[in-house]
């Protein structure tokens, strides 16, 4: 019957990873590493995310579907980028 | 009012069977909204990613332009009112009026902070120039028309997102009022619990901009 309560602990801790990855990223943002920029960029943005949807959304500790749509909603978004960028990124000429 | 378990327990709609299943349909019913609001920002930051993989030098260049710092501490603040959101959620399950009331409080502080510290940047784009549209004038390397598609982007997204950000406090504000006069129990919070997801969403869809927008042009210029 009762739902799950996250202890502060846990958000605390999730608080502090937030930062350093938020640290992290500006740090290498400064260093020109070609595409490697933007893979790492991307790669923490991601991970930020993912913390804040599991922990601070309590998606980890809700029900399957909750997960069902979280999952459906990025699947989708996944469609709309990944169909879009292979026509426009193997159109050749631009 | 006739069934007796909806007058017994307080918060319960008369259309669900118990507690539990009344917050997950609540939870599930934002979820649903916060899908619709991915793909809105989807789109977005589609439009963001094909221009940004035509014209990547003329992007880096307009990008160099943004002040990072001020953006990194805008970060800064949104991951601490998301901290201090899902605090006030804990103080809502556990009944603790004071601190909820204390750290949504916070949240709002939080919040305003970060649209004036927007409203600074938006200032200083409009007077160097930077505002899409007639009055556009860009000097620095690049094509100006590129480098002025960025910076429709810039103002498309982040001006969407700080519209977001007000709408939050805006409901932050009634949790308060709501929280003030006694309505949450640590059986019945599913509006800050909701509203929070909402709160966290618009932080997420900043964790993205900051690095896309502020940070392509970091290693270049100044």
């Amino acid at each position: 019957m009762s739902e799950h309560i996250v202890s502060r602990k846990i958000y605390f801790a999730i608080f502090g990873a937030l930062m350093v990855l938020t640290l992290i990223t500006v740090l290498v943002a400064r260093v020109d590493l070609g595409v490697l920029n933007n893979i790492v960029a991307l790669t923490i943005a991601v991970l930020k995310a993912t913390l804040v949807v599991l922990y601070f959304m309590h998606v980890r500790y809700s029900s399957r579907l909750t997960w069902v749509f979280v999952i459906a909603g990025l699947f989708w978004l996944g469609i709309l980028i990944a169909l879009t960028l292979s026509d426009y990124l193997t159109r050749g000429g631009l | 009012m006739a069934d007796s378990h909806t007058a017994s327990q307080y918060g319960l709609a008369h259309h669900f069977e118990s507690m539990e299943q009344q917050r997950e349909a609540g939870t599930l019913g934002m979820w649903a909204f916060l899908i619709t609001e991915i793909m809105f920002f989807g789109g977005l930051f589609l439009a963001y990613l094909l221009y940004r993989s035509m014209y990547p030098n003329d992007f880096a260049a307009a990008s160099s332009h943004l002040n990072w710092p001020l953006g990194f501490v805008n970060t800064i603040v949104l991951i601490c009112s998301s901290l201090t959101m899902a605090l006030a959620v804990y103080y809502s399950q556990i009944g603790k009026k004071r601190l909820l009331l204390l750290f949504l409080a916070i949240t709002v502080l939080l919040g305003l902070t970060f649209l004036v510290i927007k409203a600074f940047e938006y200032y200083d784009k409009y007077t160097d120039h930077l505002i899409p549209g007639f009055l556009f004038d860009w000097e620095g390397p690049g094509n100006p028309q590129r480098v002025q598609m960025f910076y429709w982007i810039y103002f498309a997204m982040t001006g969407i997102h700080a519209l977001h950000m007000i709408i939050g406090i805006g409901i932050m504000l009634v949790l308060i009022y709501m929280a003030s006069r006694n309505r949450f129990t640590p059986e019945y919070h599913s509006p800050v619990e909701i509203s929070g997801l909402y709160w966290h969403f618009v932080d997420i869809v900043w964790i993205f901009l900051f690095p896309l927008l502020y940070l392509i042009g970091a290693h270049e210029a100044h």
